[in-house]
């Protein structure tokens, strides 16, 4: 791996933004009922997190570092505003089914973190892969647990039948809870199990974090 | 309204049903008295600015809202978000000022908490489905109020809950962030039940 698309790579599993920092959660589970919604509010993400990373970068020597999270979320919640305005334009249904997650991204962890921890720090090229890279590592979470609920709920992916259902003569019962949110919650439990079970040095040892505040 | 109030809590849990404020949920759940404090800001900013947001909605950025100003045409709803925004984070701040000046006890104990909170999706979340569902202004008073009691409520339980099972002996891949997402899959559903309650 070269050092210069470092950026880029590392976030997709070595320092996957979900499963290391446990950030942007609120809004992986929360769209991950279907494929469709979880393809759009990836790509919404990264385009989010990519600009603002970079612009954010752009402007870094120029920003006062007292009022430096009032410019921050203005520079991100605009670059939501423009993603929301597209989808409420071209993808009407699917802006109504993301509902106000959309609008949320602008309280999405992952890119004020990123912002705060890594484009105020870095040069613009580097910010812009920093910000693909951890757009990246969040969407393909958010794709295979969006992947998994629809297929044991409903028995389709992206819409398309996998499973025959029971009602259709095939032979799958759906299952409903895959539906609800508990079950988000317990996929993600199992992936962040099985990403530290391979990545022994993720995991965490109980008794030393105690007082240690994770990121907000 | 009493509905609206329950349904906030418990059935339509911003934590539970709606994931919102999950980073934080599950950053300063690891013990009980860090998540006591941070429960309580979270009810006092809820409280506060879902009306705050309400009322800016109502009369400045909804479509024909700026009626009374002579501005008939006026469709500002896009602005929403960071309007939105922009109340919460000059919400925390001005509470934080008061505190410091009138609470001071208070202030020591929420202190670090509150700047974080401007960037809680909870906060945001309950003012844009405030917008969503044309909530009134009373509405959205008990809203406020009741999402911010249950995500507090939810993050008691949740450290509460955490104390305990840290000692346990679980898969090492499993500990710490695993087991809180299993734990709060567990009361996500324990709160669900809630859902089919009828009031009166």
């Amino acid at each position: 791996m070269s050092q210069q698309n470092q950026p880029l790579i590392e976030p997709i599993v070595a320092a996957n933004p979900v499963t290391l920092h446990v950030l942007g959660i609120c809004s992986a589970l929360a769209v991950t009922t279907s494929m469709s919604t979880a393809l759009v509010m990836s790509a919404a993400l990264i385009f989010v997190l990519t600009f603002s990373n970079a612009i954010i970068s752009l402007i870094r020597h120029h920003i006062p570092k007292s009022i430096r999270l009032i410019v921050q979320i203005t520079i991100i919640a605009s670059l939501v505003i423009v993603v929301d305005q597209i989808l409420q334009a071209y993808l009407f249904d699917m802006s109504k089914r993301l509902s106000v997650f959309v609008g949320l991204i602008v309280t999405n962890c992952i890119v004020l973190g990123r912002a705060e921890a890594f484009a105020m720090k870095n040069k613009p090229g580097s910010s812009l892969l920093d910000g693909i890279g951890n757009g990246l590592g969040y969407a393909w979470i958010l794709l295979l647990i969006g992947g998994v609920r629809e297929l044991f709920s409903a028995g389709t992916l992206m819409g398309f039948s996998i499973l025959p259902l029971l009602e259709d003569g095939g032979w799958f019962t759906p299952l409903q809870v895959m539906a609800l949110p508990p079950s988000a919650f317990f996929l993600l439990a199992m992936l962040v199990w099985a990403v530290r079970s391979l990545r022994p040095e993720q995991q965490e040892n109980v008794s030393t974090i105690e007082n240690e505040e994770g990121a907000p | 309204m009493s509905e609206l109030l329950l349904r906030a809590i418990f059935s339509e849990n911003l934590a539970l049903a709606y994931f919102l404020g999950m980073c934080t949920f599950l950053a300063v759940s690891r013990n009980f008295e860090t998540a006591l404090g941070l429960g309580l800001a979270v009810i006092a900013v809820e409280t506060i600015t879902v009306p705050i947001n309400n009322l800016l909605f109502t009369w400045v950025l909804a479509d024909g809202a700026l009626a009374w100003t002579g501005l008939e045409d006026v469709d500002l709803s896009f602005l929403t978000l960071i309007a939105s925004i922009g109340v919460i984070a000059a919400t925390v701040q001005i509470l934080e000022m008061v505190l410091d000046r009138f609470f001071p006890a208070l202030y020591r104990a929420l202190g670090i908490f509150l700047p974080l909170i401007t960037v809680n999706c909870a906060i945001l979340g309950a003012s844009l489905f405030m917008v969503e569902r044309h909530y009134d202004f009373s509405e959205s008073v008990v809203y406020g109020f009741g999402s911010g009691l249950g995500w507090a409520l939810a993050i008691w339980a949740l450290a509460a809950l955490r104390e305990r099972v840290d000692e346990s002996l679980v898969p090492k891949g499993l500990r710490g962030l695993g087991l809180a997402f299993i734990l709060t899959g567990l009361m996500s559903m324990g709160f669900a039940i809630f859902s089919d309650l009828q009031i009166g």
